[in-house]
């Protein structure tokens, strides 16, 4: 593999991949990282709620 | 730069820390664990679940490093036990198990399955892991070999043979990227 790697580090946590082509890059991994990140833009459902409210309140399991 | 945005100072590193941590990871955890088990009701309740563990086990994670890859890794392992308990129970191979999890969503009706959706989850299992890690998440291959519990040469035979798979995939299904690479559309190009 010879291909560039992402920077390493906790600096690049929130950030997303990008999506535009690489050099050598099939069209097929932009499709990838768009995938990846439609559900990282996605707004939390609400089934997440409750688990919200745990962690608001610290609770426990 | 040493000095991150990101994550909090590792001193004093409280609970609340942690949680507002935890909470900026939960939509790439979901993204994760769609990828994974490719249903999204199922990849919500992975995700919340594998928070929960996270949570729980806060105290051991060490401020500082990943701890998108540290929840990652509770995530994978959360979802891999969970389909071997199915496994037990139905007394099926990891074979059956994967043609119940496709068969399962594709009878969720109104689910409509991308092309490139549809190509991951004809992946095994280890590839599609591995090409989500690299080539989605973003880790490196050191990172996902230590999410995926394997060494780095085997996440990068993995993540090549995704890449093939996914070639072979995308180049002769029917769909929207095959209908449109046959148009010759730019962008689309399958080889170089």
């Amino acid at each position: 593999m010879s291909q560039q790697k992402p920077p390493k580090g906790p600096e690049r946590m929130p950030g997303l991949p990008p999506e535009t082509l690489r050099d050598g890059e099939p069209g097929w991994a932009v499709g990838l990282r768009k995938l990846y990140n439609s559900v990282v833009d996605e707004p939390l459902p609400t089934s997440f709620d409750d688990l919200l409210k745990k962690l608001d309140d610290g609770e426990d399991g | 730069m040493a000095e991150s945005d990101a994550a909090p100072p590792i001193a004093n590193y409280s609970d609340e820390d942690f949680r507002d941590e935890l909470l900026a990871t939960l939509p790439h955890l979901r993204a994760f664990a769609r990828g994974l088990c490719g249903r999204p009701d199922y990849a919500d309740d992975l995700t919340q679940e594998a928070a929960i563990k996270a949570w729980t086990a806060r105290d051991r994670y060490q401020p500082g490093t990943n701890l998108r890859a540290w929840t990652f890794a509770i995530l994978r392992n959360h979802f891999l036990s969970e389909l071997r308990k199915t496994r037990r129970q139905t007394d099926l191979d990891d074979g059956a198990v994967e043609r119940m999890l496709v068969m399962e969503a594709d009878q969720e009706g109104g689910l409509h399955l991308s092309d490139m959706e549809d190509a991951l989850r004809q992946l095994n299992p280890e590839r599609r892991e591995a090409v989500l890690l690299v080539g989605a998440g973003g880790f490196t291959y050191e990172e996902a070999a230590a999410i995926a519990d394997c060494a780095v040469g085997t996440m990068k035979s993995r993540v090549a043979r995704a890449r093939t798979d996914l070639a072979r995939i995308l180049d002769t299904e029917p769909g929207e990227i095959a209908a449109e690479t046959n148009r010759k559309r730019p962008g689309l190009t399958k080889r170089r």
